[in-house]
């Protein structure tokens, strides 16, 4: 079945439309609904957009890959993006991270194979005052400890045997 | 968040509920833009200039300046737009995000104000993608203002239309940058266009466009409330008014700070009314003072104000003002090995120098930090950096790597050099996945 938009999401994008001089600035925010109606970018979903906006497929295409938050795959149930900048990293953010990848049985940039979790190492969040810090999905959670980590992992539907919650990975 | 008075620009820090209007108009909030709606936009223009606001986004231009550039409406007929840099992204740095989240409509406030001034009917407000909470609150509070006639088709029941749109980023530190936005918001990639022309002139759809920080916008109503000469009072006759600091790091008290614009940085570490020192225990090894792109500087060069001039005279800046502190547990040539790989990382590519240059210092420090390192790479990376700053680039971001690599190499150099005499790092030491 063809990709569309719902009604709703239309008219949302509709609206947008007229804050932009261009079709081509109403992209990002079509991108946007594109994603949080359809889950990701396929190839399908970026020719819709650009059939929507009645802008050329490549400038829908160059912006989908530029971006680094639009998904090109399916996004897993819960997509961790931890910092590991300056701040995040001199108050520990390597050590949290491996605690995660050990959590996980993956590395940072590796999804679990059910595609339920996904480690990202990621650059400053602005968080800087509450790290170290990561972004789970839409949310953040700072001032983070290995069993915060693990908190949210089990939240996702990891088993943590509750004698090792909390410690060391 | 400190203790002590606050200042212009978190005046309403610890006001539960001020994000909301009945409450921030309980504070006063929006007689700043009634009475700037009184004044002609020349007359206003040239408040803004005579208060010296400087722009507290990382340049530190003068706001009044900028917006002198714009073109004479009997000239160019074209419109003016405005766009707010609420892409706060420069590691260290999140001040921005506390007006977002704390005190939405100061911003929105000055973005009328702004708006007037530069008879503008259009403003875009760029927030970076990952702060989805804030974009919230700031759409939200957009919401009341529509509602309450502040915005929409007559401001404050004048003749005047005011739209404000938020455009969401995407996840790209160079949309930072003034012409990578820009272009982000015209739906391309945001990699930087050249300058000269200048945004002011052709922005936006080739039309005069006055980009401006959040915490920038942020100074409009407390300017207007205080009037030009109590704001200068506040700082000095190079900048007027408070000014936002980020600090965090290896201190005791990690926090936003509102100051005066001469604060210290030793008083912002050590002061009891800001960070109360270093963590128990510890000594200071070093202060990154304004983000990344900032010159470290060591123990003996913290009694500078943290002004953009003072900064500048002692080899650093101001930046965005976003303060890291490093203790003596601080590994120099990790964290340099990391902040090169954040500029490569972010490197939009156009410019060879900073293509190349960015990841292949990256690949230098980090052959360092593996114990791969040669005795001919700290000059090769000296060398490297004098190749790629000054000009050589369509945007900053090579300066903006260049530079601070280049402190940490020279201030800390034996660092550098243990690591490649003994072949990897101290024992003890774990090397980060960079």
């Amino acid at each position: 079945m063809a990709l569309e938009f719902p009604p709703e999401a239309l008219r949302e994008l509709e609206q947008t439309r007229t804050r932009y001089p261009t079709a081509r600035g109403a992209i990002l925010p079509a991108l946007w609904l594109a994603q949080k109606h359809f889950g990701y970018l396929s190839a399908e979903a970026m020719e819709y957009v650009a059939t929507l906006l009645e802008v050329p497929a490549p400038q829908v295409y160059s912006a989908a890959t530029f971006y680094t938050l639009y998904h090109k795959s399916p996004p897993a149930k819960c997509h961790i993006q931890l910092c590991t900048n300056v701040t995040c990293m001199v108050l520990g953010g390597y050590d949290l991270l491996h605690h995660a990848e050990r959590r996980l049985g993956i590395r940072a940039g590796e999804s679990t194979e059910d595609n339920g979790f996904r480690l990202e190492e990621v650059e400053c969040l602005a968080s800087c005052g509450t790290a170290p810090a990561m972004q789970v999905n839409d949310r953040y959670e700072e001032c983070l400890t290995p069993a915060k980590i693990d908190a949210v992992l089990r939240e996702f539907g990891l088993q943590i045997k509750a004698a090792e919650e909390g410690g060391e990975a | 968040m400190s203790a002590a008075q606050p200042g212009q620009l978190m005046r309403n820090a610890g006001v539960p509920g001020v994000h909301r209007l009945p409450v921030y108009r309980d504070q006063d909030g929006y007689t700043p833009l009634v009475n700037a709606l009184k004044m002609t936009p020349a007359d206003l223009i040239d408040l803004v200039d005579k208060a010296q606001v400087r722009g507290r986004g990382g340049a530190g231009f003068s706001m009044g300046r900028k917006w002198k550039f714009v073109p004479p409406r009997d000239k160019v007929d074209k419109p003016v737009y405005l766009a707010v840099n609420a892409d706060e992204g420069e590691p260290g740095t999140f001040k921005d995000r506390w007006i977002l989240e704390n005190d939405p409509h100061s911003m929105l406030e000055g973005i009328a104000i702004a708006a007037w001034a530069l008879q503008c009917h259009d403003a875009f407000i760029y927030i970076r993608g990952e702060f989805v909470k804030p974009i919230h609150i700031v759409q939200t509070a957009i919401q009341e203002c529509y509602e309450a006639g502040i915005f929409g088709p007559r401001v404050m029941g004048k003749d005047f239309r005011l739209d404000v749109t938020v455009h969401v980023g995407a996840g790209a530190y160079i949309c930072g940058e003034e012409t990578g936005l820009l272009n982000s918001i015209e739906g391309k990639p945001g990699q930087p266009s050249l300058k000269p022309p200048f945004p002011a002139v052709e922005g936006l759809w080739g039309c005069p466009t006055i980009v401006q920080n959040v915490e920038s916008l942020a100074v409009l109503p407390p300017l207007i409330t205080l009037g030009v000469a109590e704001w200068l009072k506040l700082g000095d006759e190079t900048h007027g008014g408070t000014k936002m600091y980020s600090i965090s790091g290896h201190v005791k008290r990690a926090g936003v700070y509102d100051a005066p614009h001469d604060v210290s940085l030793r008083d912002l570490i050590y002061g009891e009314d800001y960070c109360q020192g270093i963590r128990e225990g510890h000594t200071l090894k070093g202060v990154i003072p304004g983000g990344s792109s900032s010159p470290i500087l060591t123990p003996d060069e913290i009694d500078v104000p943290m002004t953009f001039d003072a900064l500048k005279g002692a080899g650093s800046m101001l930046g965005s003002a976003g303060t890291i502190v490093l203790d003596e547990t601080t590994d120099m040539v990790a964290v340099a090995t990391r902040v090169a790989r954040f500029y490569a990382h972010e490197s939009c590519g156009q410019c060879t120098p900073c293509r190349e240059g960015s990841g292949w210092m990256h690949r230098i420090l980090r052959n360092i930090q593996e114990g791969k390192g040669r005795a001919s790479d700290l000059d090769l990376l000296l060398d490297i950096m004098g190749q790629i700053e000054g000009g050589r680039t369509i945007c900053a971001l090579a300066d903006g790597t260049a530079w601070p690599l280049r402190a940490f190499v020279t201030k800390y150099r034996e660092e550098f050099e243990a690591y490649i005499e003994r072949g990897g790092p101290p024992p003890g030491a774990t090397v980060s996945t960079s």
